[in-house]
């Protein structure tokens, strides 16, 4: 079962924002009230051990535990950059979850992150018929 | 060691824990982190109505939805197997402004429950906290072609600065809310 470790991880994944408090609106609320260090330590002390993992891959051009190449796709500009990215951290800021947190929520017992979830995919739905006509 | 891992881990603890997700998603099979994807995928596998962003092989994403599930799994085993604090313990600061802005009174749980618990879906504090601001996280995040976990943690790690520009209007938009449209609600 190819996908059995992302699972594994994902686990993992989900014990770490849920033992560190990332899955709680009281944190995120917190954050945006620039009166706890918590979580912008979190998120910056992430990209920084990222970023040199990343290098190192790179400099040592490691390849996958299968033999594959390893490959960084650029991220590509468009309006919707910074048009979605407000309107993420609008719902962001309400929730107190950004997706992973959610789904971390719902396997601790919340039961309102169900609604959330089904308010995220019903969002995302609704974006993704509506596309073509939306700035980019 | 058992207790240390009840505890709330300490931020530099947790942040490169969540960093190492980004070289152990590539090195163990060439996959950029990131969740809101996952959205888009059970989209595009229950509902793709025609909509051609919705009309892909969605099955060769499935890495995606069984990382997120796991991330369910892991939420049951670190909150209710691993143990938690009833309250969690923010910053006084917060707590005597989120009681004078907004009036909340319980402090317990993950979230409070006099915004989230269901019976709120009886009034406008349940649509506006849970309906709105799913949607709005749905929309945004595939607007913006990413989260936190894919632009702020797995773009900015790879000096994308897209990255950059999306990870500062998730703070424009956060921002906006929490200073200006909640007092704007309470």
């Amino acid at each position: 079962m190819k996908n059995l470790k992302y699972l594994v991880l994902g686990v993992l994944f989900g014990i770490i924002l849920t033992k560190s408090e990332v899955v709680s609106w009281w944190r995120i609320q917190e954050m945006f009230r620039f009166q706890s260090f918590h979580l912008y330590g979190i998120i910056g002390s992430a990209i920084v051990v990222g970023l040199i993992s990343i290098q190192l891959i790179k400099r040592n051009r490691l390849k996958t535990m299968n033999g594959e190449e390893i490959t960084l796709a650029d991220k590509k500009y468009t309006h919707g950059t910074w048009i979605g990215g407000t309107i993420f951290g609008l719902g962001w800021a309400l929730t107190g979850a950004c997706p992973g947190p959610m789904f971390a929520q719902l396997g601790s017992g919340v039961a309102g992150a169900a609604v959330l979830i089904l308010a995220a995919l019903a969002g995302t739905w609704t974006y993704s018929a509506l596309r073509e006509r939306l700035p980019m | 060691m058992l207790d240390l891992l009840r505890q709330p881990w300490p931020w530099y603890v947790a942040g490169p824990l969540i960093g190492l997700t980004v070289p152990a998603l590539l090195l163990i099979g060439n996959k950029a982190l990131g969740i809101s994807s996952s959205l888009r995928h059970v989209c595009a596998a229950c509902v793709p109505a025609g909509i051609p962003f919705l009309t892909y092989n969605w099955r060769a994403e499935l890495w995606n939805l069984f990382f997120v599930l796991g991330i369910g799994i892991g939420g049951f085993v670190g909150y209710q197997l691993m143990g938690h604090a009833d309250t969690i313990a923010i910053s006084p600061e917060t707590v005597r402004d989120l009681k004078a802005q907004m009036g909340l009174t319980d402090f317990s749980g993950l979230l409070p429950k006099e915004l989230f618990a269901l019976e709120n879906l009886s009034n406008w504090k349940g649509w506006v906290f849970l309906v709105l601001g799913g949607f709005l996280v749905g929309f945004g995040t595939r607007y913006a072609g990413g989260c936190t976990s894919g632009h702020a943690i797995s773009g900015l790690s790879n000096l994308q600065w897209v990255s950059l520009v999306a990870v500062i209007a998730f703070f424009v938009g956060g921002l906006l809310m929490t200073w200006v449209f909640y007092p704007l609600m309470f």
